[in-house]
């Protein structure tokens, strides 16, 4: 749709503001993260410190004890999750995106079902902790969440699009079975889709902390994904800074920008790798909608 | 033919396993909410729960019984419709707006800046808001006293919240939504608008006449699956980014914050469950009757 050219100017020029103002608080963050202890506690946080600090980031890089392990458990988490939601995402979306599959239409039923009906929190909770034993093992940050009804249902309307009738019946003519045609042909062909979901995963396993949060407790620290350390930071921090009224003492560490330093480092993976990513993701969800 | 359907019954079995154990045993685990649930030692989750006590409504009528219950619903519901109103019509005014630049650098400059909120958690989301809340150190706070005004304690301050909220839930959602309205707006055909242009159609007419009833299928799918989470609402958004704050729950408490806690902090399974099954039982209904209602108007809307 067309519109005059000064319209287009005072519009792009709104549009242009808004972008601004929202990335606003990443800005924020990352110029605290680099302020002086000192000059946080004398002006607050500022856009422009009075004083600029790597003290945050040298104190961060000498401590990394716990961060490393948890950057671990989060690593893990990421690559292992996300490839396990695409195996269970792929081969269900397939699946029932075969119109002779007998059990498509059942299977389709009950994959929508669960997402507006679910037994709540507490049903969940018991039967994670009680009955699968996924209480402190890392498993309690992969499984729940491995698998998501709109990503199967987006898997199928693509597959059903996007991988002709023929190209599947000629290779069964070849005698090729099933899980040979899925590996060889399906998997292959759709790529683009499969590393929209894959990224998709990715990134909310990355940000995993409400798994952690109900079913990894505090004796259990060396489970704790990065996100969940920022959590207990903060809980921590405020419990540090009531007890420093109460004893007047000033701890050395640098925690103001510390705390701001591990956020930007947890944003950084993201920060960095998604403009490169942007693309798939505006794609992905485009072709989700379907008609 | 029957070795295919095997085939694919095998390839679909380790999702069908995974429903079964982390959606259906959940499902099921509905009878919770009529029961006096405790795990007795040494014994199993199934058999624990074949044993507890049948307590009927009981655990609902504690529910009722709760002084504090009138507020969190009303907090949910009117949270929710602001949400779903402001979460549609933003979302569609910036997909309008963005579809009709003419640069192809600057819509996808203002793509970029509005999605990424979506791949933030809402724990950094909640450092976020406090580097412009916080009392002593936040931006807003600072500007505030550099106009001569006293600083506010926010996270002390119910009638702040609100607002804050609405932003922050508006700041990391529209982008995402906005991008499967202007998606949708692209595949449009463009001869579509082209010949409205010819007929003489001015930009609003364009936007009442075409715009929106092209939008119209995907408005009432979203506000259906909106309508069916009717009495959720994002626990991390009003447990996290009011950092659990204790003086503000008269405008942040909600139902999952009330779910939750029942659960971790009082270990009662019954009284959390029911909780949750007036929750979702209350969205499937409305959902069902508003798809129903929409089929009837028009036979090829709604969702199932």
């Amino acid at each position: 749709m067309r519109i005059g050219k000064r319209a287009n100017l005072i519009l792009s020029a709104g549009m242009m503001l808004l972008s601004v103002i929202g990335m606003i608080p990443v800005f924020l963050v990352i110029m605290v993260s680099f302020s002086s202890e000192g000059s946080i506690a004398r002006d607050g946080y500022r856009f422009l410190p009075a004083v600029f600090s790597t003290e945050a980031y040298r104190y961060l890089f000498e401590n990394l004890g716990g961060i490393l392990r948890s950057f671990g458990v989060t690593l893990f988490v990421t690559v292992t999750g996300s490839l396990l939601s695409l195996f269970l995402i792929a081969t269900m979306g397939f699946a029932i995106s075969r119109k002779e599959f007998k059990l498509g239409k059942i299977y389709a039923v009950l994959i929508i079902l669960p997402m507006f009906f679910s037994g709540g929190l507490a049903a969940s909770y018991a039967v994670n902790t009680q009955l699968l034993g996924l209480k402190n093992t890392i498993f309690a940050l992969i499984l729940p969440s491995a698998c998501s009804s709109w990503y199967i249902l987006i898997m199928r309307t693509y597959f059903r699009e996007s991988i002709p009738e023929e190209v599947l019946e000629a290779a069964q003519i070849d005698g090729a079975s099933f899980f040979a045609i899925f590996g060889r042909f399906v998997i292959p062909m759709s790529k683009p889709i499969l590393v929209t979901i894959g990224l998709f995963e990715a990134f909310a396993y990355w940000n995993t902390w409400y798994d952690a949060l109900l079913y990894i407790d505090s004796g259990h620290s060396s489970l704790y994904p990065l996100q969940y350390l920022l959590y207990i930071m903060q809980s921590k921090a405020e419990f540090a800074s009531s007890s420093q009224n109460v004893t007047g003492v000033i701890e050395k560490i640098p925690t103001e920008s510390f705390r701001m330093a591990l956020v930007v480092l947890i944003i950084a993976p993201i920060l960095v790798t998604y403009p490169f990513f942007h693309k798939f993701f505006v794609k992905g969800l485009t072709s989700g909608i379907g008609k | 033919m029957r070795k295919k359907n095997i085939s694919l019954f095998l390839l679909s079995l380790p999702t069908a396993i995974w429903y079964l154990l982390f959606c259906y045993l959940p499902i099921f685990g509905i009878v919770l909410a009529f029961k006096r649930y405790r795990l007795i030692p040494g014994k199993s989750f199934v058999y624990s729960l074949f044993a507890s006590e049948w307590v009927g409504f009981e655990n609902f009528r504690f529910l009722f019984l709760n002084p504090q219950m009138g507020r969190i619903v009303r907090n949910t519901l009117s949270y929710n419709l602001i949400f779903l109103l402001l979460g549609t019509v933003v979302p569609i005014a910036l997909a309008i707006v963005l579809s009709m630049l003419h640069s192809k650098k600057v819509q996808s400059i203002f793509q970029m800046s509005a999605l990424l909120p979506h791949f933030l958690s809402w724990i950094v989301v909640s450092y976020f808001v406090f580097a412009f809340l916080s009392t002593e150190r936040g931006i807003v706070n600072a500007f505030l006293l550099s106009v001569g005004l006293d600083p506010v304690n926010f996270y002390q301050q119910p009638g702040a919240w609100p607002v804050i909220l609405i932003i922050v839930q508006l700041w990391k959602t529209a982008g995402y939504t906005m991008i499967l309205y202007y998606s949708y707006l692209l595949s449009v055909d463009q001869e579509l608008y082209d010949s409205a242009v010819v007929d003489g159609a001015s930009l609003w007419q364009m936007i009442r006449y075409v715009i929106l009833p092209l939008l119209g299928p995907m408005i009432i799918v979203l506000t259906l699956l909106n309508l069916g989470h009717i009495l959720s609402t994002d626990f991390g958004l009003f447990y996290q980014v009011t950092r659990n704050s204790g003086s503000i729950l008269a405008t942040t408490e909600t139902i999952d914050v009330f779910v939750y806690k029942a659960l971790i902090d009082q270990s009662n399974f019954g009284y959390s469950a029911a909780a949750s099954l007036i929750q979702n039982g209350i969205g499937a209904i409305l959902l069902i009757l508003a798809n129903y209602g929409i089929k009837k108007i028009d036979p090829d809307r709604g969702i199932v």
